[in-house]
């Protein structure tokens, strides 16, 4: 106990007033935990982007050409010319403060550069200072610097603490969206060669085989066989999917994690469970080994390489001679299927205006872009009463239901997966009203950020989800959060595993699979994890003597 | 009277300069918010550490460190492991207690006579301190695991299904 | 830069402002130059500023649409859609635009985190932050009202609708300025929440630290200017009264181009013409163009129907992808392996990718 150290002793702080300091004074500090590893220069090479070579955001030189400053601005310059969001976003702020605790890296941190009005600020200031009068002439007291070394540096230290989840632009009294600065600002990061090993490897490997971890085409199926087999272990029920077939009515993209990454791969036997259901009334759907990523970690780095993996999903649609796409649950790759998809590879003519072989639904919202969003699938056929459905399977759990933010705000899909949880599931709460729809608090780790390396950054930013999630637990005994979206599923998971170890994760289509009622299956003692159904605890226990 | 009565008759005081501490260790900037009492700047940063606070004071100063008090320390300490704090600065408010409660209750000679039991308090609060050692050790090493846990996952079916493989060419 | 600076700085910006009418027409008589010269100046700054800055922004195309959705999409028939939080339609879209522009419905969502301190222990809540959006709706109401009621000086005769608004606006008769005594003018509301609301929007920015921290000068300057502007308004219209008469000859003569500056009007008067004139000389170099650029705002003004509607994306160009024969060409072996259908299937090809496999 003598040993103890004495307050005194302890690392003493200095304190200089804050208040007098802006914060343009304040240079960036690269700390770890919350920086993801430098892009790789052979995943760089591998989609012909600029600058390859592998660097270390910790060291001083970044490894940058020598005309980078004006790579960067020409590049803003072209921006700002190119998108009119851009620009405005530039130029409108009046610095309200209405965004400032709407950011959960915010509200998580504290750090005042989280702060969305500040991280734009990060950018308005270099804007001023190269692009309008006032800040040429007045510098600093028009609010304007230059670009420096560390200036950049702090661009992309904070363009990678975004999650582009948008929750600030709902409150913006002029709807500037700190996504789209975020977008833009790593656009130029990306001129640099300066994009995260985590983003720049899954982009790498989508582009040359399909998926994010680069899994070959015959390691797709195998994988697929394997929950084939799985699923025939807990229902008796085997099912058979087919890969890149041509003339199926229907081709189905879902991020490749639901294929690869637990707990989506239950999500992904729920898909195929719900696919052989449907089979014998008439559903004829392929997968693609090609087209095997919905989710797009090209729009993380620049809205060219979006495109870019984007193209796979309508020219491999062409190839097989399909009438329209199903769309797994996947949080990005919606926001780009919604609001990017047709400009960036449109239009799809050769492709029908869906329509579901089930019910007969025509899918008016996606006549244009001709792909459907599989919860809006499958809630059609519960309302047709098109599923026999067990909820009771569900009973073991306590059910909430996170919005994703892509597509709660780059979106607005709300009720559909909730009529289906509903459907489902005996139990359901929701979590507070100012955490949910499009007020839904981001689980910390979009647009990128789901690195081990990171990992603290990850678990403050997740906090107020994981708050809110605590209070329904706490209040309901809620075991287990549902969500529409791949990222979701690997770093919410974690994100309890944190701060709220009771509570698990699933994806909506989980929970189909296990309530879904196949043809000829055999009395089901186990949910699709291998965990026993409710009432069947016992019986687990007497197989496992 | 006992001092362990009179530091809890002046509990508010001993919570709100505790707070004030806990939330002077951060970073400048972020102290600018934190600082503000409960209406400027809230959020589930500043909920967490009034509230379990509030809490601790009575476990810690009685040396009643069972599962609340632990539970308490656990959800301030959690936060703090994942800001940008070394470990001593992530645990350095709980030995400030002893420094505040000599403050509070100094004032009017309050603490006359109480030496031997002040060394007791002293004490309890040097448990404390070693407890949120412990817990820090404990968030951080979790940290980790999570890292691993997520590696494990994201890939664990391609092992398993790789090892099935293995196992079948041996065969 | 901290707060403090930037508000002196602002301050005597302001000041100054206020000092070069005052020193120009009191010492050196330029009426002339302040009430014909200056004013015809701003205006022109402010319509061609404006105009440059509405076409340079219209020049940038909008590649995207993205919406911000608030509220669920139009999807399934059964499923009730947000007509206006998610709009499908441009009907949807105009009344987005309409509460937003006319109630600023994103402020008026404007949550704050809070917790409080209950008999039972602390509590989490989000609150409603009213009072920004509610500072706001005021000021700028007051703003709108005020200049309309400025068109009494502006023609001849005095259109109906500023009765009307005098009318409203001057309700309270109150007696309460003591200081010029006899024939105090009925006070104007909206000269009352103008100022309030000023001076709410100025404490906010200094008593929040998240403000106060991202403050620049750019947003003290206007604050204050518009306060001298109006605090030189409610002093000739109380206090320091000028020739009413006098004041609307100039107005009508700037008005209808034909510039008079009648004899015996005080200087208050000139200060009170300079400050406007630099404020709307301002405005296009500075935040304030927010008027204008929220109705261009892409996240507000575009339906949610890109999965109904093509968006044309104007510089939109070819780009690299990586086609299914390439991909095929790499993995054809491994494909047929597994028992996956392949485009091509060519014995030669195959013998090849054999023998390069035994290499490896």
């Amino acid at each position: 106990m003598a040993q103890t150290p004495k307050p005194e002793e302890l690392a003493k702080i200095e304190h200089s007033p804050p208040l007098m300091e802006g914060w343009m004074d304040r240079p960036v500090e690269i700390r770890e935990g919350f920086y993801c590893y430098g892009a790789k220069g052979k995943n760089l090479a591998a989609v012909g982007m600029p600058n390859p070579r592998d660097w270390n955001p910790a060291d001083e030189d970044w490894k940058l050409p020598e005309d980078w400053k004006e790579i960067v601005l020409d590049g803003f310059k072209d921006r700002l010319d190119r998108f009119r969001s851009f620009k405005l976003f530039m130029d409108i702020c009046v610095r309200c403060g209405a965004c400032a605790d709407k950011c959960h890296f915010f509200i998580g941190s504290g750090d005042p550069k989280n702060m969305p009005v500040l991280r734009a600020e990060l950018f308005r200031s270099v804007y001023r200072k190269r692009f309008t009068t006032a800040g040429k002439l007045f510098g600093k007291l028009a609010g304007a610097r230059d670009l420096e070394y560390n200036v950049l540096k702090e661009w992309w230290y904070y363009l990678y603490q975004c999650t582009e989840c948008r929750r600030c632009s709902l409150f913006c009294p002029y709807g500037i969206d700190t996504a789209e600065i975020t977008i833009i600002g790593r656009e130029l990061t990306n001129l640099l060669g300066l994009n995260t090993d985590w983003i720049q490897a899954p982009v790498a490997n989508c582009y040359r085989t399909g998926n994010h971890l680069g899994i070959q085409p015959h390691a797709y199926k195998d994988m697929i066989d394997f929950f084939v087999d799985e699923i025939e272990e807990v229902t008796g029920v085997r099912v058979n999917p087919s890969f890149n077939r041509k003339g199926a009515e229907i081709l189905f993209i879902t991020p490749s994690g639901d294929v690869f990454a637990d707990p989506g791969t239950y999500t992904a036997m729920g898909y195929l469970m719900l696919f052989h259901y449907l089979e014998s009334m008439g559903l004829d759907i392929t997968w693609s080994t090609y087209a095997s990523e919905g989710g797009n970690f090209g729009f993380f780095t620049s809205h060219e390489m979006a495109k870019r993996l984007n193209a796979k999903m309508y020219a491999e649609a062409k190839r097989l001679g399909v009438k329209w796409i199903l769309g797994g649950e996947c949080g990005h790759m919606w926001r780009v299927v919604h609001q990017y998809m047709d400009t960036f590879n449109g239009p799809p003519d050769f492709l029908e205006e869906p329509v579901s072989p089930i019910t007969g639904t025509k899918f008016e919202n996606a006549k244009g872009t001709k792909m459907v969003h599989i919860t809006e699938f499958t809630a059609d056929l519960i309302k047709h009463n098109k599923l026999k459905l067990d909820p009771s399977r569900n009973d073991n759990l306590v059910l909430t239901y996170h919005d994703s933010c892509n597509t709660a705000r780059g979106m607005g899909i709300f009720e559909e997966p909730r009529y289906v949880i509903k459907n489902v599931c005996n139990n359901f709460y929701e979590m507070p009203s100012g955490t949910i729809r499009e007020q839904t608090f981001c689980c910390g780790s979009g647009a990128g950020l789901n690195a081990g390396e990171n990992m603290e950054l990850r678990m403050r930013g997740g906090l107020p989800r994981a708050n809110a999630v605590q209070h329904v637990h706490e209040k309901h005994g809620v075991n287990m959060m549902a969500c529409i979206c791949a990222i979701d599923r690997a770093a919410l998971t974690t994100l309890m595993e944190y701060w709220v170890p009771e509570v698990q994760i699933c994806g909506v289509h989980e929970l189909v699979g296990n309530a879904l009622i196949l043809d000829g299956e055999k009395d089901r003692t186990t949910d699709l994890r291998g965990e026993p159904l409710p009432g069947m605890e016992d019986m687990e226990e007497e197989e496992d003597v | 009277m006992d001092l362990i009565e009179k530091i809890i008759e002046k509990k508010p005081a001993i919570v709100k300069r505790w707070l004030d501490v806990l939330v002077e260790t951060y970073p400048e900037d972020s102290r600018v918010f934190f600082k503000k009492e409960t209406d400027q700047f809230a959020n589930p940063v500043g909920f967490t550490f009034s509230k379990e606070l509030e809490s601790l004071v009575e476990y810690v100063v009685r040396g009643n460190l069972g599962e609340e008090a632990s539970k308490g320390l656990d959800r301030i300490i959690r936060i703090r492991a994942v800001q940008d704090f070394s470990p001593s600065e992530a645990v350095k408010f709980v030995f400030q207690l002893k420094g505040i409660i000599r403050d509070v209750l100094g004032k009017r000679g309050s603490l006359e006579g109480f030496a031997g039991e002040l060394e007791l308090v002293d004490k309890n609060i040097d448990k404390a301190g070693l407890l949120a050692f412990d817990i820090y050790s404990m968030c951080r090493e979790r940290i980790y695991e999570l890292r691993v846990g997520e590696v494990r996952r994201e890939v664990g079916r391609l092992l398993e299904r790789a090892n099935l493989l293995c196992q079948a060419a041996q065969q | 830069m901290n707060f403090i600076i930037s508000i002196l700085f602002s301050g005597i910006v302001v000041s100054v402002l206020v000092l070069i009418p005052w020193v120009g027409v009191a010492a050196f008589d330029l009426r002339f130059l302040f009430g014909v010269v200056v004013p015809y100046l701003a205006m022109a700054v402010f319509f061609i500023g404006m105009v440059a800055r509405v076409i340079g922004w219209g020049r940038s195309p909008v590649p995207f649409r993205i919406p911000t959705t608030a509220g669920q999409q139009f999807s399934l028939p059964w499923i009730k859609y947000s007509k206006i939080e998610s709009p499908k339609g441009n009907g949807g879209v105009i009344i987005r635009m309409l509460f937003e522009v006319l109630l600023f419905r994103s402020l008026f969502r404007n949550t704050r985190l809070e917790y409080r301190r209950l008999a039972n222990g602390p509590k989490l809540d989000y609150e409603w932050e009213k009072w920004l959006w509610l500072a706001a709706l005021m000021f700028h109401y007051s703003f709108l009202v005020i200049f309309l009621r400025h068109f009494r000086f502006f023609m001849e005769p005095i259109p109906g609708f500023v009765h009307i608004l005098e009318k409203l606006d001057g309700f309270l008769q109150l007696g309460v300025l003591p200081v010029s005594g006899l024939n105090v003018p009925s006070v104007f509301l909206t000269d009352m929440l103008l100022m309030l609301a000023l001076t709410y929007l100025f404490l906010r920015r200094i008593y929040i630290p998240q403000t106060r921290y991202i403050s620049l000068p750019a947003d003290y300057f206007p604050l204050f200017l518009i306060l001298a502007l109006g605090l030189t308004g409610i002093l000739m219209r109380y206090f320091i009264r000028v020739d009413i008469t006098a004041v609307k000859t100039l107005a009508l003569g700037l008005f209808t181009f034909k510039p008079t500056v009648p004899e015996g009007i005080g200087v208050i008067f000139f200060i009170h013409l300079f400050l406007i004139s630099m404020l709307i000389a301002y405005f296009p170099f500075s935040k304030l163009v927010h008027m204008a650029g929220v109705f261009l705002s892409p996240t507000r003004n575009l339906a949610n129907n890109s999965r109904m509607k093509r968006h044309i994306n104007p510089w939109d160009y070819p780009v690299k992808v990586h086609t299914y024969e390439e991909y095929e060409e790499e993995f054809r072996e491994l494909m047929i392996q597994a028992g996956l259908p392949v485009e091509k299937q060519p014995e030669k090809v195959e013998e090849q990718s054999e023998e390069t496999g035994e290499k490896e």
